[in-house]
């Protein structure tokens, strides 16, 4: 059974703490299949949910046949909107942070294909399942719209998570009109989905007016109010454990439908209930990248600078909910012009509600951004390169605010000299490798925000010396357990192996979102806070002690490191934590700490992480089938925790690009409004061999006004350069621009002839 | 309808008796015998997550009948550390940081541990990728992935000579 | 998936015996068949498991130099035969691209032959499919369909037979030995599949409650063992269904080509071999321009079923790249990526 993830020290490494590239402290949990992921769970009595999922996009649930599925052998109950027990609050009220209007059989309405419309619960997953196909619903079912062209487009009052849906600065068309060369081009992007390996699951089970969750989440504590809100009880009636997630990319973070009811079920039968989403079910229910329209007009004058950059998005969106990706947005702070204009419009269509998916916006509008710079710099006969420099924002376009810290430049440098970038040539079609096939270099910028959230965490230094630290953050995979932990013994000023770092568990002080790249900074603040707080404490006992040889030294300060105080005027005067606590007669002492942004820098400066990435691609002349052959990344994202974890995140984010350029998309069927790839055979993700090798430089860059550590985030900045570095080397290779993603054979055979 | 069966599950052999024949061998492992390593990703083929090993040889549990496999040896990723010592695939992976979030890793490893007994890679990236795409990582982990097959591969090697490829 | 009744019987008859029963189906490993009952597209109500037949696992080479392959071969197990791999390269190849390596340990050769389309509307019970449900319509036609037939489909079916291997045993006159009720009898590959027509949920000449029992290849067939190769399009380097593939294969003698073997997969409810083609190539020198003869003439009667047309132009150039590849020469190795455009990896790039 899952608790609370607890890490003692011990494990390999190659020196100590914050910038050593340690492997994962979860490591041998993970490769010897002891990490207890969520439906790993198994509580004693626990009955298993499946749930009916809608086989048509709008219209209404006219039958189910309950009884069929009740006459199964192992089914215990069927929920349906004619028996659904009472929740405390509806769909609509969405009185918690993040609530999206969800489904839980509030009625027979079906809003998209995949919706949930009943769940079945059975004593097995074999019951379970076959009880919910016996439900053969049958539908009174209204025209699907699931194209753009379906529907009108409106203008929405806000994009992403509340962002204003238009910025501009200038004049357009006074800039496009004294431009010397000038682009105008539309790129389209399809409804992608997360794909995490962990499909969505939940283990329920209840004791009195408590519950208690094993369910994969990207932010424990704030979703505690959540499901105290479903079920009015208060959120510290509500454990959730979640000691790992298996990938989560932004679809772990909001409540969905088939959440509830699992506790709604495991409350109304009075067992533990255990559901998990079928494949298929993650294509509706648990949110998308939704797809996207992007119009530029660029102009450029003599010198290859832009005179006007505007960017246009219709991003889709449920009927019944917003999430409109902010795809232009992505031109705010990357490239100088005068004039700059981004506007969204977006378009109701009978879909799931799209969601926060790896980089949300930015990756959309980079792959689109990136592809429209490039043909920029083909119009204006420039490199794209020294188009891109030519370019260079000293600051922040749209808010005019300085960066942070931006070290783009030593990415495009590094990026380069690894990739050989000089010695592209600038027509497309010139190389060939030496089995006939044709190579094309392209490259990319890569831009992520680096947001902070809020975060809590508490340290306690133990009589022994050691310490135990502890927030309740989110592992996905990026590494929270070896980073978080490293800077956690930073802030003490002891090495790894002493401190014992609990998280995972909502009962721990709120570590926050594990979202927006932002975790690393906002819940390591709040823990090397709260190291530096126990600290402080244990130095007024030092200081204070007349037996200590740091008495008296509290003007001079003194300074914590390897698990000892020392004088700061005369390091050879120390004395251990333990000491130190041993004397004053105290066993534990405890410090806090939180993480936030300091308001007044988030004011001054536009605060980002930046990259350059460069692609090489092959492509069979004839038959047109693609392959990244290479990609090397260069990022500037602040402070690196740990190197080797840093990377994997790149190289991660990088793959997803390749995803992202050659094989994501949901394919609707344009009559019945169903996903017909809802799988991983046919909605094709990267696998090991599209994986070419791939470098990725971590540039030096020291941001002082991020955070007091300087941290800044990096998983999802890699899929961002990353989509249109391999759509520039597509055109590089073959000279044709495919303006509608993912780019496959289809469009290229068309375009180029047998010989 | 008899639906017992025997197996060899990491070495112990089990008698069992299934009140259902739909379970896979996956499902048995997962929810009746609480072998929770192997993971269900896709539950149909197309993911490698519920790798394991059947009489040394790497297959989908999740597309595999239970009762099909009467009297078959099986090993999971629970069964692969000898006394507390990691396989080599293990440890490789560790060092190589073969995975991120850890989901997909049961069956990286088993599957890993299936290639190399096969013994048709040598150690060609290119053949090692080929041979490791029935295992999709979403979190992106497969460069380190396809260093930690090779590496653990030239380790068993030193010890164990490999079957010609 | 619906309960159902395990059988295990211990021999052929046995196993014959019990498929007598309406809504019996055969389980190989059950890749395939399992996938399908999930998906609640097929629903047998009694499964007979072939998987503990005795005999049937047995790859021989027969004394007239013909293989004779017991149908519970394992996939990989076939492809990774030395005697096997040397005699019938392209088939090993073919093999080797199908699915994942976990899949071909599984998968036995006539779960293989038998394996149902991907079409995606087959797959979704609540589409209309006159394969799953005869009569009930085909919504593939104005649907999603960019990968379906353009040869042999008709207003009734548009769907593709999924298989590699069954392509590469096509080019090289593979038969298929079948035994049932009325005793045993050997249909040639190119016999056993049928095209759709009017219906398409009769798929191949097998009776109720036949099995197949192994699969042959003719001696002659080794002959064409140095020029043999299977080439597979696919949007994803590996893992993934063939978009067009060819299995070409060629007996060249003082640079003349004296026989060809042509056979597509990916265009047709069957696997689809081109005696126009083969016949094309006959007495010519193999270069360029006959391959791409061949490959217009492989073509002649292709048709989109939908927004499929692009498959043609594809289909043409893969059969004058297979065919151009199989003149080059089978490789020494098994090449690292089988069957793909990308298999031979050389990394050189050249500027032009
Ligand atoms: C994700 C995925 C990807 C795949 N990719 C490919 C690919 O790229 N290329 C490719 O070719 N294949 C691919 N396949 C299909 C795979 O090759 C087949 O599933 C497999 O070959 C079936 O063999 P089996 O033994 O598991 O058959 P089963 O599933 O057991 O049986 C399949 C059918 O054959 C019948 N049957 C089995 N044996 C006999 C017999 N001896 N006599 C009569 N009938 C019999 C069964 O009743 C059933 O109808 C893929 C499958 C999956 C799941
Ligand atoms: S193409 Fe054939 S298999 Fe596909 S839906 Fe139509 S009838 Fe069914
Ligand atoms: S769970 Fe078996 S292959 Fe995905
Ligand atoms: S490590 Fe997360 S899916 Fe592979």
């Amino acid at each position: 059974m899952s608790d609370t993830i607890s890490l003692p020290g011990g494990n390999a490494r190659f020196g100590s703490n914050s910038g050593q590239p340690m492997t994962r402290r979860d490591g041998v949990l993970k490769v010897t299949g002891a990490a207890t992921f969520a439906a790993d769970n198994h509580p004693d009595g626990m009955l298993y949910a499946v749930t009916a999922n809608a086989t048509i996009s709008r219209g209404r649930v006219t039958s189910l046949n309950v009884e069929a599925a009740k006459a199964h052998p192992g089914v215990v109950e069927v929920i349906t909107p004619a028996n659904r027990p009472p929740l405390a609050i509806t769909p609509e009220a969405k009185p918690y942070p993040f609530a999206f209007n969800i489904e839980v059989l509030q009625d027979d309405t079906v809003r998209y294909a995949g919706q949930e419309i009943a769940m079945v619960v059975a004593e097995t997953l074999e019951a379970a399942t076959e009880g919910a196909r016996l439900l053969a619903p049958t539908y009174e079912a209204e025209t699907a719209r699931v194209g753009f062209d379906d529907v009108d487009s409106f203008d929405p009052d806000a994009v992403g998570v509340g962002a204003p849906p238009v910025a501009e600065k200038g004049d357009i068309d006074a800039g496009l009109a004294k431009a010397v060369n000038r682009i105008s081009a539309s790129y389209e992007t399809p409804a992608q989905y997360h794909n995490a390996m962990e499909p969505h699951a939940m283990v329920a089970q209840w004791d009195g007016d408590r519950v208690t969750l094993d369910t994969p989440n990207q932010a424990l504590v704030m979703s505690t109010g959540a499901f105290g809100a479903w079920f009015g009880i208060p959120p510290e009636n509500v454990t959730i454990r979640s000691p790992f997630l298996g990938g989560g990319f932004g679809s772990k973070a909001i409540v969905f439908g088939g959440q509830v009811l699992t506790v709604l079920a495991a409350k109304m039968l009075g067992r533990p209930v255990k559901y998990a989403l079928r494949r298929d079910q993650m294509y509706g229910p648990v949110g998308h990248r939704g797809a996207t329209r992007q119009a530029f007009r660029m102009g450029m004058d003599a010198e290859g600078k832009l005179t006007a950059l505007e960017h246009l998005t219709t991003s889709t969106t449920s009927t019944f909910e917003d999430f409109i990706e902010p795809a232009s947005n992505a031109s705010h702070d990357l490239y100088a012009s005068p004039a700059l204009s981004s506007r969204h419009k977006a378009a109701r269509l009978d879909i799931g509600t799209p969601g926060p998916m790896r980089a949300p916006g930015e990756a959309s509008g980079s792959a689109a951004l990136e592809s429209a710079i490039d043909e920029a710099a083909l119009a204006a006969g420039l490199d794209p390169l020294e188009f891109r420099l030519r370019n260079y924002a000293e600051t922040a376009p749209m808010s005019d605010k300085p960066y942070s810290a931006k070290a783009l430049r030593e990415c495009y440098a590094q990026g380069a000299e690894k990739f050989g970038w000089s010695k592209r040539p600038m027509q497309p079609r010139q190389m060939k490798d030496d089995a006939g096939r044709l190579v094309g270099w392209g490259m990319g910028t890569a831009l992520f925000p680096a947001p902070m959230f809020q975060a809590k965490a508490k340290a306690t230094l133990r009589a022994d010396g050691s310490a135990l630290v502890e927030t309740a953050g989110a592992d996905m995979g990026q590494g929270a357990w070896t980073a978080l932990h490293q800077i956690a013994a930073d802030g003490l000023g002891l090495d790894i192996a002493q401190v014992e770092f609990h998280s995972g568990h909502s009962g721990l002080p709120d570590g926050g979102i594990a979202g927006g790249s932002g975790h690393t900074a906002t819940a390591g603040s709040a823990l090397h806070a709260a190291g530096k707080d126990a600290i402080a404490k244990l130095t007024e006992l030092a200081v204070n002690d007349e037996a200590s040889p740091l008495f008296g030294a509290g003007n001079i300060g003194v300074t914590a490191r390897d698990g000892r105080l020392h004088r700061a005027d005369d390091p050879s005067r120390s004395e251990s934590y333990g000491e130190i606590l041993a004397r004053a007669g105290v066993s534990e002492l405890g410090g806090e700490g939180q993480g936030a942004r300091d308001p007044s820098s988030a004011e001054e400066y536009a605060m980002f992480s930046h990259g350059a990435v460069f692609a090489e691609v092959k492509v069979d002349p004839e038959l047109c089938q693609i392959r990244v052959s290479r990609l090397v990344g260069a990022f500037a994202a602040g402070r690196i925790i740990n190197p080797r974890l840093a990377a994997s995140q790149l190289y991660g984010g990088m793959i997803w690009g390749i995803g992202f350029a050659l094989l994501e998309e949901a394919v609707h069927d344009r009559r019945s409004g169903r996903i017909m790839n809802a799988n991983l055979a046919e909605y094709h993700v990267p696998v090991n061999a599209d994986v070419p090798p791939m470098d990725v430089i971590l540039v030096d860059e020291d941001d002082r006004y991020v955070n007091a550590l300087g941290i800044k985030g990096v998983g999802e900045i890699g899929i961002t350069g990353t989509v249109g570095a391999i759509a520039n080397a597509i055109w590089h290779a073959t000279g044709v621009r495919v303006r509608k993603f993912p780019i496959g054979i289809e469009a290229l055979l068309a375009e180029t002839s047998a010989h | 309808m008899n639906l017992s069966l025997t197996l060899t599950i990491n070495g112990e052999t089990r008698e069992i008796v299934l009140d259902d024949p739909r379970v896979t061998l996956l499902d048995l492992l997962r929810e009746r015998l609480g072998l929770t390593g192997a993971k269900k990703g896709c539950d149909r083929g197309q993911c490698g997550a519920c790798t394991i090993l059947v009489d040394g040889q790497r297959i989908n549990s999740c597309l595999a009948l239970a009762i099909s496999y009467h009297g078959s040896s099986i090993t999971t990723v629970e069964g692969l550390a000898q006394g507390g010592t990691l396989h080599p695939v293990q440890q490789a992976f560790i060092d190589h940081d073969g995975f991120q979030c850890g989901f997909c890793t049961p069956g990286q490893v088993m599957s890993a541990v299936g290639l190399i007994a096969e013994g048709q890679t040598g150690d060609d990236p290119e053949r090692v990728r080929e041979a490791m795409s029935g295992n999709i990582c979403r979190c992106g982990a497969y460069m380190g992935i396809t260093e930690a097959v090779i590496e653990a591969r030239g380790k068993m090697s030193e010890t164990k000579p490999e079957k010609a490829a | 998936m619906n309960l159902f009744e395990y059988i295990r019987p211990t021999s052929v008859a046995e196993a014959i015996a019990a498929a007598g029963e309406p809504g019996s189906a055969y389980l190989g490993a059950g890749t395939n068949l399992l996938d399908l009952m999930k998906g609640g597209v097929t629903s047998p109500n009694r499964l007979i498991d072939l998987t503990h037949l005795p005999d049937l696992g047995k790859i021989e080479q027969l004394p007239d130099g013909s293989m004779r392959i017991g149908a519970l071969v394992k996939n990989a197990a076939l492809a990774h035969d030395t005697a096997f791999s040397k005699a019938y390269p392209a088939v090993a190849e073919a093999l080797l691209s199908g699915a994942s390596a976990q899949l071909r340990n599984a998968a036995t050769v006539g779960g293989n032959l038998m394996q149902r389309t991907r079409c995606a509307y087959f797959a979704d019970p609540a589409s209309a499919c006159n394969k799953r449900e005869p009569g009930s319509g085909c919504d593939a036609i104005g649907g999603e369909n960019r990968h379906h037939a353009i040869l042999g489909w008709s207003e009734s079916c548009i769907a593709t037979h999924p298989s590699d291997f069954c392509v590469a045993l096509t080019a090289l006159d593979a038969t298929i030995e079948i035994e049932g009720a009325g005793g045993r009898r050997e249909v040639p590959i190119t016999d056993f599949y049928l095209l759709p027509g009017d219906t398409p949920h009769e798929e191949t000449v097998l009776e109720a409650g036949e099995i197949i029992v192994a699969i042959k290849l003719p001696a002659n067939a080794a002959g064409f063992a140095g020029h043999q190769r299977y080439l597979k399009v696919r949007e994803r380097t590996s893992y993934a269904f063939a978009l067009v593939s060819a299995a070409a294969a060629l007996e060249i003698e003082n640079g003349t080509i004296t026989e060809a073997r042509l056979a597509l997969g990916g265009v047709a409810m069957k696997p689809w071999r081109s005696a126009a083609a083969e016949a094309a190539l006959a007495g010519l020198s193999p270069t360029r321009e006959a391959f791409e003869k061949a490959a217009e003439a492989a073509f002649a009667d292709a048709r989109p079923s939908g927004e499929n047309a692009y498959k043609i132009e594809l289909g043409k150039r893969v059969v004058a790249r297979a065919l151009a590849m199989a003149a080059a020469g089978t490789p020494e190795r098994m090449p690292a990526l089988p069957a793909s455009p990308f298999a031979s990896d050389t990394g050189a790039i050249a500027h032009v």
